[in-house]
């Protein structure tokens, strides 16, 4: 079980249970929402921009472990940075857990995805929130879809 | 001497111990643990005695069928075409031309859709499935739908995972120009009364297509005393290798039903003016076919025909019910599926837990369960969740096994407490 101890971390099932910004922003700039055919998860994601900063975001939405705890990491590490920014943290998140190459980049809490790497059939449950975010940014209102 | 014949307890019937034996990957080790694979629903696994017929098909007799002059041809056309008699004899038909193979109930289903369906179904005209349909049930025909203007009808179920008699038979019309429903649900288990539904149809004229997917693998099938025009099953969930199935269609449709394909093994004679096509099964058959596929086939239904299907359902039913009252003893267990009569299908809801955290916690200890919509996510709108775990057992599943999906269902439950 020590595996899994690493995929199901603590902290992972913490925001699992009490996601952290959940809930709708009503005067946001932008929202996208998500779907993983493959689980059934859905999310919105909700992002209000000022000025090119993320001064808001949230979300909405029901899943797995993974996928909730990932949406509800996602909101904390990106409120407060520039969009530019949170395309290059999802970059490097990305990295980190379909195991490529990264640099010294520090992810902060974000490193306790790092288990997902070993359930190739897992990382679209850590990124759908990633991949709706990205959507959202983009504001051209499709539903993005994991498959 | 008299002997009396000494009664037969359920689970005494089949020797389970050795009869995983005859399975090689039973052995495997997962994650350090026993494999516990139970997910025979989706996929069931090889005994030895297919892996044999095919590997000796190809070691000692590969050739194309229906064409060669020389003994290896003659050999392989003989192995494929004594499959195609043991399929026939499996499924009760009265005639070996009235077995066709196909890739699996897939094919199967487009197969009536874009043959029967194309030439005898018309704008306004009526199809009837159930709520329970898998995707490859539901999917042909709104393709047909779209093609030829016809409308889909859906008979609902109820609570249980029932389809609702009287529902379904409202349904049937005089627009009504086939029905097509599943045997057994692969996402709740249900088997289906086909001796109330089937002749429900058959009164009014209209043909009948079964889904025989979960059904071939565990209980006895006779098409004739069905009634059905049509039935399908997957060789890869009875025990046979992937890619290989079979349609069984009803003898009067055999001379009515225009090609399904073009090409080779199909035609009597070809001229650019015209072609005419060769007698059923043939003319359904264009191309090389699966052949070491069928004769894979027909060792897998000769398999489970020497187990028994009687003692396969009696052992299964038995494992169905120790499984039922075990998943009871947990009280965040919320069964999805819990038909009159059910085959060995365990579909359930973990509180609190999304089932794909707990196909790979599970996964972890070696147990292998589907978790997801089962190809069937209508089923899951109607249940109202997003997915479901599925424990699908197999008559080499043990109450052993279950004790282990029970033991590893608490330690989610710990994990997530
Ligand atoms: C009830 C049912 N119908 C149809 C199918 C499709 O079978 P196949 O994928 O072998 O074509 C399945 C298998 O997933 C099934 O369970």
């Amino acid at each position: 079980m020590s595996e899994l101890q690493d995929l199901y971390q603590q902290m992972i099932l913490d925001h699992y249970r009490s996601p952290r910004n959940c809930r709708q922003i009503d005067e946001c700039s932008c929202s996208a929402n998500g779907h993983n055919p493959l689980c059934g998860d859905r999310i919105a994601v909700y992002v209000d921009v000022v000025d090119g900063v993320i001064r808001d975001v949230s979300f909405e939405g029901s899943g797995c472990a993974i996928s909730t705890a990932s949406a509800s990491l996602m909101t904390e590490a990106v409120k407060g940075k520039t969009v530019e920014q949170a395309h290059a943290l999802f970059k490097v998140f990305h990295n980190l857990i379909t195991g490529e190459a990264r640099g010294d980049e520090d992810l902060g809490k974000l490193e306790i995805f790092a288990g997902v790497r070993q359930y190739p059939t897992r990382v679209k449950c850590a990124t759908l929130a990633w991949h709706t975010l990205e959507a959202a940014l983009k504001e051209d209102g499709s539903e993005v879809s994991t498959e | 001497m008299s002997v009396m014949p000494t009664p037969r307890t359920p689970t005494a019937a089949l020797d389970v111990d050795r009869i995983r034996t005859d399975f090689p990957i039973l052995s495997r080790e997962m994650s350090g643990r026993p494999l516990v694979y139970l997910d025979n629903a989706a996929t069931a696994q090889k005994p030895q005695a297919v892996l044999d017929a095919v590997a000796g098909y190809y070691r000692g007799h590969n050739a194309n069928v229906h064409r060669g002059v020389h003994t290896l041809s003659m050999e392989a056309t003989d192995a494929y075409e004594a499959a195609r008699r043991k399929i026939q004899s499996h499924l009760g038909a009265e005639r070996v031309e009235s077995i066709v193979f196909l890739r699996g109930t897939t094919e199967a289903v487009n197969f009536v859709a874009q043959t029967y369906g194309r030439s005898r179904i018309t704008a306004g005209d009526e199809i009837v499935i159930s709520a329970m349909e898998h995707h490859s049930n539901i999917v042909p025909w709104q393709l047909l739908c779209e093609q030829v203007g016809a409308v889909l009808k859906v008979a609902p179920i109820d609570d249980n995972g029932d389809i609702i008699v009287e529902q379904y038979e409202k349904l049937l019309g005089e627009r009504t120009r086939l029905v097509a429903l599943a045997h057994i649900s692969n996402a709740l288990g249900t088997i289906n009364p086909l001796d109330t539904l089937v002749p429900l149809a058959r009164r009014r004229g209209i043909p009948v297509l079964i889904d025989g997917a979960q059904a071939a693998p565990h209980t006895a099938i006779d098409v004739r005393a069905l009634d059905c025009d049509f039935y399908t099953i997957s060789g890869h969930k009875v025990f046979a290798p992937t890619g290989i199935g079979a349609l069984y269609i009803r003898p009067e449709w055999l001379d009515k039903l225009p090609p399904y394909q073009g090409g080779g093994e199909m035609i009597r004679s070809v001229t650019f003016e015209k072609t005419e096509y060769a007698p059923a099964p043939a003319r359904f058959e264009a191309g090389t076919p699966n052949i070491a596929g069928a004769i894979g086939l027909g060792a897998a239904l000769d398999y489970i025909n020497a187990l028994g299907l009687d003692a396969i359902e009696r052992y299964e039913h038995d494992l169905l019910d120790y499984g039922t009252a075990q998943l009871a003893t947990l009280p965040q267990v919320r069964m999805i599926g819990t038909a009159r009569r059910k085959a060995s299908v365990l579909s359930f809801e973990l509180q609190g837990v999304h089932p794909h955290d707990v196909g790979t916690i599970l996964d972890q200890q070696g147990i292998a369960i589907r978790t997801g919509h089962h190809c069937a996510q209508p089923v899951m709108d109607r249940f109202g969740v997003p997915a479901t775990c599925r424990a699908s057992l197999a008559f080499y599943n043990t109450r052993a096994e279950i004790d282990a999906l029970v033991a590893g269902l608490r330690k989610v439950l710990e994990l997530f407490a």
